[in-house]
């Protein structure tokens, strides 16, 4: 019987670029920038890492394919560097890689580092990926963009819930607003600047109903973890351990397309939150979550998501979010670094980047938008689209919680 | 019985008035005044000949046996293919058998519609063939400023025909053919290059039309007041009607020309001009019909009692109802291509066509076949080896389900200005069809602010893109929100 990766494994140390435009850093110097704060953190020598894991999504326009960009970047003594790629939860799996591989027992220390150059393509939003969708799927899957994907959910969940539109877009605005405001608080994050729900509202539409500002940040960046077994952790005089409590992957076998679906949730969401509770031993998450990470490519997904998260009631997520319980002071803190939305997504370091936060923030770390004795915290990513995705959930928190 | 057993038409939804022509261009060439009235169909973007084939085919097929057809004849001088058979493009959309079918393009010529409808009767009433649908389709790109893009209107119309529940009997053909040139199109040629007018009307339409009906008479026995309608395309109006009065005929038994509501549709103007008089015609109403282009066929055909329960298609006058002004003669002129806009770096990827998986899905791609499980009975797209039902997952019991036909309903949608297109916002969405099956496609043929969550679609083959490095046109299906009107 499956025991589940609670507790199993401690990260010892955790590293971030600041995200953004950074026109004069390639994916080498992002990775070793992330590298650095990551092995200081953890005050081991780059020798004692048995293996690697390298997320990226896009590498057909950012560091080519298979992992030795990582290797070779960061020097590494010629271990073994795995490179995975699974969409906007590509970090996360890195993040998963070595996590499994220190609680197999195949190796004591491991390094998770996730990077994506995405400044390099010559036009705003993600790069377009007909090319990359596989030689079929490019010969019949709608004209689509990432925007257009998710905006389409915000259709769906109107109809369902007989909700004017606007209404909807209100409650989306202050997902954004209240991510603004968060990454003003933070140094590392792309976009600093707060707005209004006003701006949000009147800002040019980019995918109907989905305005500029429901858009996330298109950044360049990269976040790494090293993980080991909390004995070793300590042996090593680390105190306060931040173990990892869940890891949670669901992906879409093609029923919601193709089946039956409402056009108003994440299956796999669903499905991914309710393991990661179980594995992690928590039963009522919107008591005992502490923070959330979450995957706020859009506006809309945040909210969605916070139905599939089960910690507001179905239909119930725009309420929810219009009394700020997802506010930086709210009953749940959301995007707490800013998220998606202002600290940046640079796809292959996003996941690693929401562990990092909640790492900071377990540690008490976190500066001015430190939480007050934060205990789990959850992150999420969801790569693809509303109707077809890769779902992970992961749940860090103190080693005693 | 050999004749006539089914009629299709399609004429594309925008219009464009003549007069936003003249208010653009005619500062550049005032004799397009001179023809200002009424309006010329436009397809869409995502039209071309092959794509408004495959629905002149469909509305003709609607209540027929599409797997009974021998053959397929496509018509037309704006194919996208000139070695590539698109009458096969158009034969596969309609999910025909494969095994024992001929299927040809009949093309270079105004009247190769005609031509190819007399080649399929006479294997008809050889007995070498049961069923065979002739289509007729015309896209044709012009000048600006020039008189062929006033007289010019895209549209297509279909004819079957075969021995069973025929409509119009046919009473004989005869045709003349000289190398007459009035205007051509050089190989590789984007345009068409003509001759003065008075020679197109005088030496061309004018004479060329009227001997070869003499010559049908002669050939037949028949006389030229025994038909009730008298179909010829000439898009001189002063013209058209002179033909009917060297026929000696009353000048309401002269078809219209159909300058005012459509244009002339090329090829297959002969096919509309004929479906819009068949749509009229009675049980017992004679029709003469003519084409035009070095040289000229002439067809009899004799209404019979069948009309009168005939139905079904929507046809040139159902088409030429669903009409959508087209204001903006700049749009216009970026659906055909005549002007540079910037589709951005999105626009520029530039994946090449993989011919082994046209090939291996051709049915997902062209046909937009799917499967119905046999075990749960779930409709479903595309067909995949296990089926999609998580409460069956039966491997590979199947049967072939066609969704081309299919009505289905809005689930969610969205328009997206990021998406590299010719007519931003791109329009997609999920739709469930009637009957079970869902997914998620392109719209078309609709505004933004017209589609809602819970509207119907029906489906309509498209182009989807143009290769043109490699000068590969690629088609799929996509949805049709059934918008009323429109601001084009």
């Amino acid at each position: 019987m499956a025991t589940g990766i609670r507790d199993k494994v401690a990260i010892i140390g955790m590293g971030c670029t600041r995200f953004g435009e950074r026109w004069n850093d390639g994916a080498e110097d992002l990775m070793v920038e992330a590298f650095q704060e990551c092995l200081a953190d953890a005050g081991i020598e780059k020798n004692e890492i048995q293996a690697a894991w390298l997320g990226s999504c896009f590498d057909e326009v950012n560091i080519g394919k298979s992992a030795l960009p990582a290797s070779m970047a960061l020097r590494l003594p010629n271990i073994s560097v795995t490179r995975v790629e699974n969409y906007c939860a590509s970090g996360t799996e890195a993040f998963r890689g070595a996590v499994y591989a220190v609680a197999s027992g195949a190796c004591d220390i491991a390094l998770a580092i996730g990077v994506e150059k995405l400044k390099d393509i010559g036009y705003g939003g993600l790069p377009e990926f007909s090319s990359a969708m596989g030689m079929l799927n490019q010969l019949w899957m709608a004209n689509m963009t990432a925007p257009g994907g998710f905006a389409m959910l915000a259709t769906g969940y109107a109809a369902k819930y007989g909700l004017d539109i606007n209404d909807v877009k209100r409650a989306m605005a202050h997902v954004s607003m209240k991510s603004h405001a968060n990454g003003v608080l933070n140094p590392k994050a792309h976009l600093r600047r707060a707005v209004t729900e006003e701006q949000v509202l009147n800002a040019p539409q980019i995918a109907y109903p989905l305005g500029l500002f429901d858009c996330c940040g298109v950044s360049d960046g990269s976040a790494c973890a090293i993980v080991t077994t909390p004995e070793i952790a300590k042996s090593l005089g680390k105190k306060d351990l931040v173990s990892v409590k869940a890891l949670q992957l669901s992906l879409s076998n093609g029923t919601e397309f193709a089946y039956k679906w409402d056009g108003a949730h994440f299956v796999t969401t669903s499905k991914a939150s309710t393991a990661a509770y179980e594995e992690a031993g928590i039963t009522n998450p919107r008591e005992e979550i502490s923070m959330m990470e979450v995957h706020d490519c859009f506006s809309i997904t945040e909210l969605v998501t916070m139905e599939d998260l089960h910690i507001s009631e179905r239909g119930q997520a725009p309420k929810d979010i219009m009394d700020g319980f997802y506010d930086l002071d709210g009953g749940v803190p959301c995007q707490v670094d800013g998220g998606l939305k202002c600290f940046g997504h640079p796809i292959g370091a996003s996941g690693l980047r929401m562990l990092y936060e909640m790492y900071l923030q377990l540690h008490g770390r976190a500066g001015d938008r430190q939480l007050k004795d934060p205990k789990f915290g959850l992150t999420h990513n969801l790569g693809g689209f509303p109707f077809m995705n890769v779902c992970s959930v992961a749940i860090i928190g103190k080693h005693d919680a | 019985m050999v004749g006539i057993t089914s009629y299709g038409g399609y004429i594309p939804r925008y219009r464009l008035s003549r007069m936003t022509v003249v208010q653009n261009m005619a500062w550049y060439f005032p004799v397009i005044m001179a023809v200002a009235g009424g309006e010329k169909s436009v397809a869409n973007w995502d039209e071309d000949a092959v794509s408004m084939a495959v629905a002149a085919a469909y509305d003709c097929m609607t209540g027929k046996d599409r797997k009974a057809l021998d053959s397929l004849y496509l018509a037309s001088t704006t194919l996208p293919f000139a070695d590539r058979l698109n009458a096969g493009i158009v034969a596969t959309a309609l999910n025909m058998k494969e095994a024992g079918v001929s299927n040809a393009d009949f093309s270079a010529c105004m009247k190769a519609g005609t031509t190819a409808a007399i080649s399929a009767l006479e294997s008809i009433e050889a007995g070498k063939k049961d069923s065979v649908l002739v289509v007729a389709s015309e896209q044709r790109r012009t000048k600006m400023a020039t008189m062929f893009e006033m007289f010019f209107g895209d549209g297509a119309a279909a004819l079957l025909f075969g021995k069973d529940d025929v409509i119009a009997e046919f009473k004989g053909s005869y045709s003349v053919s000289c190398d007459f040139i009035d205007h051509y199109k050089g190989s590789g040629k984007e345009f068409d290059y003509g001759w003065e007018e008075r020679w197109q009307r005088d030496i061309g339409y004018g004479k060329i039309i009227p001997e070869a009906i003499a010559g049908f008479l002669t050939k037949t026995g028949m006389k030229i007041e025994e038909f009730d309608k008298v179909i010829y395309p000439c898009y001189f109006g002063g013209t058209h009607k002179g033909i009917a009065k060297k026929l000696g005929i009353d000048k309401e038994k002269a078809q219209n020309n159909m300058h005012a509501v459509c244009g002339d549709t090329g090829t297959a103007h002969p096919f509309v001009m004929f479906v819009a008089a068949l749509e009229e015609a009675k049980p017992g109403d004679k029709l003469l019909l003519a084409s035009f282009g070095q040289g000229c066929d002439v067809m009899a055909f004799e209404v019979t009692d069948k009309i009168k329960d005939f139905n079904g298609p929507i046809g040139i006058k159902g088409s030429l109802a669903k009409r959508v002004e087209l204001a903006s003669y700049q749009k216009f002129s970026k659906f055909r291509n005549l002007i540079a806009a910037d589709l951005g770096i999105r626009g520029e990827a530039n994946p090449n066509t993989s011919l082994t998986v046209l090939w291996r899905k051709r049915k997902m791609l062209l046909s937009l076949v799917g499967v119905k499980c046999k075990k749960c009975g779930t409709p479903q797209y595309p067909a995949m080896p296990i089926c999609v039902n998580p409460d069956c997952c039966a491997i590979n019991e199947f049967d072939e389900y066609e969704f081309a036909d299919k009505e289905a309903t809005i689930l969610m949608f969205t328009g997206d200005m990021l998406s590299a297109s010719v007519d931003p916002p791109a329009v997609y969405g999920l739709i469930g069809y009637d009957g079970g099956g869902r997914t998620m496609l392109d719209f078309t043929d609709c505004e933004l602010n017209q589609v809602k969550v819970g509207m119907k679609t029906k489906m309509s083959f498209r182009k989807r893109y143009f290769d043109e490095m490699r000068g590969f046109t690629g088609y799929f299906w996509k949805a049709v929100p059934q918008v009323e009107g429109g601001d084009a």
